[in-house]
Protein backbone atom coordinates (compact mmCIF):
# COMPACT_ATOMS: atom_id res chain seq x y z
CA UNK A 1 0.00 0.00 0.00
CA UNK A 2 1.37 2.95 -0.88
CA UNK A 3 -1.29 5.73 -0.10
CA UNK A 4 -2.12 6.62 3.41
CA UNK A 5 -0.75 8.99 5.98
CA UNK A 6 1.43 6.41 7.34
CA UNK A 7 2.64 5.21 3.85
CA UNK A 8 6.33 4.29 4.32
CA UNK A 9 6.74 4.02 8.01
CA UNK A 10 7.69 0.89 9.84
CA UNK A 11 6.20 -0.09 13.27
CA UNK A 12 6.73 -2.10 15.94
CA UNK A 13 3.93 -3.54 17.93
CA UNK A 14 3.85 -4.63 21.35
CA UNK A 15 1.33 -6.04 23.07
CA UNK A 16 -1.51 -7.87 20.65
CA UNK A 17 -2.96 -10.85 22.84
CA UNK A 18 -5.97 -11.60 20.52
CA UNK A 19 -8.21 -9.84 18.25
CA UNK A 20 -9.75 -7.71 21.00
CA UNK A 21 -6.33 -6.22 22.02
CA UNK A 22 -6.26 -2.35 21.71
CA UNK A 23 -2.87 -3.26 20.17
CA UNK A 24 -4.08 -4.75 17.26
CA UNK A 25 -7.07 -1.96 16.74
CA UNK A 26 -3.82 0.41 16.74
CA UNK A 27 -2.04 -2.39 14.24
CA UNK A 28 -4.69 -2.09 11.97
CA UNK A 29 -5.36 1.35 12.09
CA UNK A 30 -1.71 1.84 11.17
CA UNK A 31 -1.86 -0.49 8.22
CA UNK A 32 -4.81 0.70 6.87
CA UNK A 33 -2.93 3.83 6.09
CA UNK A 34 0.34 1.87 4.83
CA UNK A 35 2.27 1.43 7.53
CA UNK A 36 4.55 -2.31 7.60
CA UNK A 37 4.07 -3.58 11.20
CA UNK A 38 6.30 -6.06 13.38
CA UNK A 39 4.85 -7.12 16.31
CA UNK A 40 5.94 -9.37 19.66
CA UNK A 41 4.41 -12.02 21.57
CA UNK A 42 4.35 -13.06 24.97
CA UNK A 43 5.57 -16.16 25.40
CA UNK A 44 4.43 -19.34 23.56
CA UNK A 45 1.23 -19.12 25.20
CA UNK A 46 -0.07 -16.25 22.79
CA UNK A 47 2.08 -17.49 19.43
CA UNK A 48 -0.44 -18.59 18.04
CA UNK A 49 -2.65 -15.58 18.35
CA UNK A 50 -0.37 -13.46 17.14
CA UNK A 51 0.74 -15.53 14.24
CA UNK A 52 -3.08 -15.74 12.91
CA UNK A 53 -3.46 -12.36 13.08
CA UNK A 54 -0.19 -10.95 11.75
CA UNK A 55 -0.27 -12.97 8.33
CA UNK A 56 -3.48 -11.41 7.66
CA UNK A 57 -0.92 -8.45 7.06
CA UNK A 58 1.72 -10.78 4.63
CA UNK A 59 2.73 -14.32 5.23
CA UNK A 60 6.21 -13.09 5.94
CA UNK A 61 5.22 -10.31 8.37
CA UNK A 62 7.60 -10.43 11.45
CA UNK A 63 6.59 -11.73 14.52
CA UNK A 64 9.28 -12.31 17.52
CA UNK A 65 8.91 -13.53 21.34
CA UNK A 66 9.52 -10.81 23.70
CA UNK A 67 8.99 -10.64 27.28
CA UNK A 68 9.56 -6.83 28.13
CA UNK A 69 11.10 -7.51 31.61
CA UNK A 70 13.86 -9.28 29.94
CA UNK A 71 16.71 -6.47 28.44
CA UNK A 72 17.87 -9.79 26.51
CA UNK A 73 15.19 -10.46 25.21
CA UNK A 74 14.35 -6.55 24.29
CA UNK A 75 17.81 -6.62 22.62
CA UNK A 76 16.97 -9.94 20.49
CA UNK A 77 13.42 -8.61 19.55
CA UNK A 78 15.40 -5.63 17.80
CA UNK A 79 17.68 -7.34 15.99
CA UNK A 80 15.18 -9.28 14.46
CA UNK A 81 13.62 -5.93 13.55
CA UNK A 82 16.88 -4.50 12.50
CA UNK A 83 17.14 -7.95 9.93
CA UNK A 84 14.10 -7.16 8.63
CA UNK A 85 14.28 -3.19 8.36
CA UNK A 86 16.86 -0.11 8.45
CA UNK A 87 14.46 1.86 9.98
CA UNK A 88 11.67 1.88 12.30
CA UNK A 89 9.14 5.02 12.52
CA UNK A 90 6.78 3.65 15.02
CA UNK A 91 6.33 2.09 17.74
CA UNK A 92 3.68 1.20 19.66
CA UNK A 93 3.56 0.21 24.06
CA UNK A 94 0.46 -1.95 24.92
CA UNK A 95 1.30 -4.19 27.72
CA UNK A 96 0.41 -3.79 30.98
CA UNK A 97 0.27 -6.20 34.28
CA UNK A 98 -0.62 -6.54 37.52
CA UNK A 99 -1.16 -9.81 39.58
CA UNK A 100 -4.82 -10.61 39.81
CA UNK A 101 -4.95 -10.60 43.21
CA UNK A 102 -3.21 -6.91 43.32
CA UNK A 103 -6.66 -5.90 41.30
CA UNK A 104 -9.18 -6.70 43.51
CA UNK A 105 -9.80 -5.69 47.34
CA UNK A 106 -7.86 -3.06 48.98
CA UNK A 107 -4.43 -1.31 47.40
CA UNK A 108 -2.99 -0.86 50.97
CA UNK A 109 -2.69 -5.10 50.73
CA UNK A 110 -0.45 -4.81 47.55
CA UNK A 111 2.38 -6.64 48.29
CA UNK A 112 6.11 -5.54 47.72
CA UNK A 113 6.62 -8.03 44.72
CA UNK A 114 3.27 -7.33 43.18
CA UNK A 115 4.16 -3.37 43.43
CA UNK A 116 7.49 -3.89 41.79
CA UNK A 117 6.31 -6.60 39.13
CA UNK A 118 3.25 -3.88 37.85
CA UNK A 119 5.15 -1.38 37.83
CA UNK A 120 8.24 -3.62 36.12
CA UNK A 121 5.91 -4.80 32.87
CA UNK A 122 3.51 -1.62 32.22
CA UNK A 123 5.85 1.13 33.39
CA UNK A 124 9.60 0.56 33.03
CA UNK A 125 9.40 -1.33 29.92
CA UNK A 126 8.41 1.75 27.87
CA UNK A 127 11.38 2.77 28.58
CA UNK A 128 13.35 -0.55 27.80
CA UNK A 129 11.86 -0.52 24.38
CA UNK A 130 12.65 2.83 23.90
CA UNK A 131 15.78 2.58 24.23
CA UNK A 132 16.52 -0.18 22.27
CA UNK A 133 14.10 0.89 19.46
CA UNK A 134 15.75 4.50 19.58
CA UNK A 135 18.82 3.85 17.29
CA UNK A 136 16.76 2.42 14.87
CA UNK A 137 14.85 5.03 14.48
CA UNK A 138 17.03 7.78 12.51
CA UNK A 139 14.48 9.78 10.94
CA UNK A 140 12.56 10.65 13.64
CA UNK A 141 9.60 9.02 14.67
CA UNK A 142 6.16 8.46 17.50
CA UNK A 143 6.11 6.37 20.26
CA UNK A 144 2.87 5.72 21.78
CA UNK A 145 1.89 4.48 24.85
CA UNK A 146 -1.50 3.18 26.39
CA UNK A 147 -2.75 4.18 30.05
CA UNK A 148 -6.05 4.97 31.96
CA UNK A 149 -7.70 7.76 33.79
CA UNK A 150 -6.80 5.16 37.27
CA UNK A 151 -3.73 7.05 36.65
CA UNK A 152 -4.98 10.28 38.09
CA UNK A 153 -8.43 9.35 39.89
CA UNK A 154 -9.07 6.28 42.16
CA UNK A 155 -10.94 3.43 40.69
CA UNK A 156 -11.54 1.22 43.11
CA UNK A 157 -10.31 -2.71 42.00
CA UNK A 158 -7.11 -0.72 39.91
CA UNK A 159 -5.26 -0.27 42.54
CA UNK A 160 -1.46 -0.98 42.03
CA UNK A 161 -1.99 -0.51 38.47
CA UNK A 162 -3.44 2.95 38.75
CA UNK A 163 -0.16 3.66 40.20
CA UNK A 164 1.47 2.12 38.01
CA UNK A 165 -0.24 3.64 35.40
CA UNK A 166 1.04 7.02 36.35
CA UNK A 167 4.36 6.18 36.18
CA UNK A 168 3.45 5.18 32.72
CA UNK A 169 2.43 8.77 32.09
CA UNK A 170 5.38 10.10 33.31
CA UNK A 171 7.94 8.19 31.99
CA UNK A 172 6.15 9.22 28.93
CA UNK A 173 7.14 12.96 29.49
CA UNK A 174 10.60 12.26 30.53
CA UNK A 175 10.70 10.13 27.44
CA UNK A 176 9.73 12.80 25.17
CA UNK A 177 12.00 15.22 26.64
CA UNK A 178 15.01 13.23 25.89
CA UNK A 179 14.20 12.24 22.93
CA UNK A 180 12.88 15.69 21.50
CA UNK A 181 15.77 16.30 19.85
CA UNK A 182 15.59 12.50 17.53
CA UNK A 183 12.45 14.31 16.39
CA UNK A 184 10.60 11.41 18.01
CA UNK A 185 7.08 12.43 19.93
CA UNK A 186 6.13 10.17 23.19
CA UNK A 187 2.65 10.48 23.92
CA UNK A 188 -0.07 8.21 25.68
CA UNK A 189 -3.17 7.51 24.65
CA UNK A 190 -5.75 7.56 27.82
CA UNK A 191 -8.59 5.17 26.96
CA UNK A 192 -11.99 4.59 28.17
CA UNK A 193 -12.52 0.93 29.42
CA UNK A 194 -12.62 -1.70 26.59
CA UNK A 195 -13.23 -4.95 27.04
CA UNK A 196 -10.21 -6.91 26.57
CA UNK A 197 -8.91 -10.07 27.81
CA UNK A 198 -6.51 -8.48 30.45
CA UNK A 199 -9.28 -5.79 31.28
CA UNK A 200 -11.43 -9.04 32.69
CA UNK A 201 -8.27 -9.00 35.20
CA UNK A 202 -9.49 -6.06 37.15
CA UNK A 203 -12.50 -7.34 39.64
CA UNK A 204 -15.63 -5.84 38.53
CA UNK A 205 -14.93 -4.55 35.18
CA UNK A 206 -18.38 -4.94 33.87
CA UNK A 207 -19.56 -2.24 36.44
CA UNK A 208 -16.88 0.43 34.99
CA UNK A 209 -17.97 0.21 31.56
CA UNK A 210 -21.93 0.38 32.54
CA UNK A 211 -20.41 3.52 34.66
CA UNK A 212 -18.92 5.18 31.89
CA UNK A 213 -22.07 4.10 29.80
CA UNK A 214 -23.66 6.32 32.70
CA UNK A 215 -22.09 9.04 32.70
CA UNK A 216 -19.66 9.76 30.28
CA UNK A 217 -20.83 12.98 27.78
CA UNK A 218 -21.18 11.12 25.18
CA UNK A 219 -22.94 8.82 26.66
CA UNK A 220 -21.42 5.63 25.71
CA UNK A 221 -17.84 3.38 25.79
CA UNK A 222 -15.52 3.65 23.28
CA UNK A 223 -14.85 1.36 20.61
CA UNK A 224 -11.16 -0.03 19.28
CA UNK A 225 -11.79 1.32 16.20
CA UNK A 226 -11.90 5.19 17.74
CA UNK A 227 -8.50 4.13 19.65
CA UNK A 228 -7.18 2.82 16.44
CA UNK A 229 -7.97 5.96 14.91
CA UNK A 230 -6.20 8.27 17.15
CA UNK A 231 -3.26 5.66 17.41
CA UNK A 232 -3.11 6.42 13.85
CA UNK A 233 -3.58 10.26 14.11
CA UNK A 234 -0.58 10.48 16.93
CA UNK A 235 1.25 8.52 14.95
CA UNK A 236 1.13 10.93 11.27
CA UNK A 237 2.59 14.08 10.82
CA UNK A 238 -1.01 15.79 11.89
CA UNK A 239 0.40 15.25 15.29
CA UNK A 240 4.20 16.55 14.03
CA UNK A 241 3.79 18.94 17.31
CA UNK A 242 2.23 16.73 19.99
CA UNK A 243 4.82 15.31 22.54
CA UNK A 244 4.51 14.04 25.88
CA UNK A 245 0.82 14.49 25.88
CA UNK A 246 -1.68 12.11 26.92
CA UNK A 247 -4.51 12.24 24.90
CA UNK A 248 -8.02 11.15 26.67
CA UNK A 249 -10.05 8.58 24.19
CA UNK A 250 -12.78 8.28 27.13
CA UNK A 251 -16.44 9.75 25.75
CA UNK A 252 -15.39 12.70 27.62
CA UNK A 253 -15.41 10.84 30.80
CA UNK A 254 -12.22 12.54 32.75
CA UNK A 255 -14.14 16.28 31.92
CA UNK A 256 -16.56 14.96 35.29
CA UNK A 257 -16.64 16.35 38.50
CA UNK A 258 -19.60 13.89 39.48
CA UNK B 1 -29.27 -25.17 6.45
CA UNK B 2 -30.84 -25.71 9.60
CA UNK B 3 -29.47 -23.20 12.37
CA UNK B 4 -27.27 -25.09 15.04
CA UNK B 5 -28.44 -25.69 17.86
CA UNK B 6 -27.16 -23.94 21.23
CA UNK B 7 -25.10 -27.06 22.10
CA UNK B 8 -23.46 -27.22 19.15
CA UNK B 9 -22.50 -23.51 18.86
CA UNK B 10 -20.98 -24.24 22.42
CA UNK B 11 -18.83 -27.20 21.50
CA UNK B 12 -17.38 -25.26 18.33
CA UNK B 13 -16.30 -22.36 20.89
CA UNK B 14 -14.91 -24.54 23.31
CA UNK B 15 -12.91 -26.49 20.87
CA UNK B 16 -11.98 -23.63 18.88
CA UNK B 17 -10.92 -21.53 21.60
CA UNK B 18 -8.75 -24.56 23.78
CA UNK B 19 -7.84 -26.38 20.49
CA UNK B 20 -9.00 -29.50 21.48
CA UNK B 21 -11.30 -32.47 19.74
CA UNK B 22 -14.67 -32.25 19.63
CA UNK B 23 -14.91 -35.66 21.11
CA UNK B 24 -13.53 -34.85 24.37
CA UNK B 25 -16.04 -31.74 24.32
CA UNK B 26 -18.77 -34.47 26.72
CA UNK B 27 -21.47 -32.22 29.12
CA UNK B 28 -18.80 -33.48 32.50
CA UNK B 29 -15.85 -32.39 31.41
CA UNK B 30 -14.32 -29.62 33.72
CA UNK B 31 -12.86 -27.04 31.20
CA UNK B 32 -9.46 -26.56 33.52
CA UNK B 33 -9.29 -30.24 34.82
CA UNK B 34 -10.21 -32.14 31.80
CA UNK B 35 -9.54 -29.86 28.64
CA UNK B 36 -6.28 -28.26 29.68
CA UNK B 37 -7.32 -24.69 30.23
CA UNK B 38 -5.36 -22.15 31.47
CA UNK B 39 -6.55 -19.23 33.60
CA UNK B 40 -6.05 -17.17 29.75
CA UNK B 41 -8.14 -19.72 28.36
CA UNK B 42 -11.32 -19.49 30.68
CA UNK B 43 -11.73 -15.77 30.22
CA UNK B 44 -10.99 -16.11 26.49
CA UNK B 45 -13.66 -18.57 26.46
CA UNK B 46 -15.88 -16.47 28.61
CA UNK B 47 -15.21 -13.51 26.12
CA UNK B 48 -15.91 -15.45 23.15
CA UNK B 49 -19.63 -16.56 24.46
CA UNK B 50 -20.14 -13.15 25.10
CA UNK B 51 -19.53 -12.38 21.83
CA UNK B 52 -21.83 -15.37 20.61
CA UNK B 53 -24.64 -15.14 22.19
CA UNK B 54 -24.95 -11.35 22.95
CA UNK B 55 -24.75 -11.81 26.88
CA UNK B 56 -22.64 -10.37 29.36
CA UNK B 57 -21.52 -12.84 31.66
CA UNK B 58 -20.43 -10.84 34.97
CA UNK B 59 -17.51 -12.66 37.25
CA UNK B 60 -19.35 -14.07 40.00
CA UNK B 61 -21.62 -16.26 37.09
CA UNK B 62 -18.29 -16.96 35.30
CA UNK B 63 -16.90 -18.35 38.25
CA UNK B 64 -19.67 -21.01 38.46
CA UNK B 65 -19.12 -21.92 34.95
CA UNK B 66 -16.68 -25.08 35.14
CA UNK B 67 -18.42 -27.79 33.17
CA UNK B 68 -19.63 -27.72 29.44
CA UNK B 69 -22.80 -28.72 30.84
CA UNK B 70 -22.70 -25.62 33.08
CA UNK B 71 -22.16 -23.07 30.39
CA UNK B 72 -25.34 -24.53 27.92
CA UNK B 73 -27.37 -24.35 31.35
CA UNK B 74 -26.40 -21.37 32.34
CA UNK B 75 -27.15 -19.87 28.53
CA UNK B 76 -30.57 -21.64 28.71
CA UNK B 77 -31.25 -19.72 31.58
CA UNK B 78 -30.37 -16.55 30.57
CA UNK B 79 -32.30 -17.01 27.11
CA UNK B 80 -35.54 -17.61 29.30
CA UNK B 81 -35.50 -14.41 30.88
Amino acid sequence: MSQGLLAGKVGVVFGVANKKSIAWSIAQAWASQGAKLMFNYQGERLKDNVEELASTFGADTLIHPCDVTSDEQIDDFFKAVSARTDRVDLVLHSVAYAPREALEGKFINTTREAYAMAHDISAYSLLGVSRAAVPLMTQGGSVIAMSYYGAEKVVPHYNVMGVAKASLEATVRYLAYDLGERKIRVNAISAGPVNTLAARGIAGFGIILKHYEEHAPLKRNVTTDEIGATGAFLASDGAASITGQTIYVDSGYSIMGM
Amino acid sequence: MAEKSLEDKVKDIIVKQLGVNAEQVTPEAKFIEDLGADSLDTVELVMAIEEEFGVEVPDEDAEKLQTVANVIEYLKDKADL
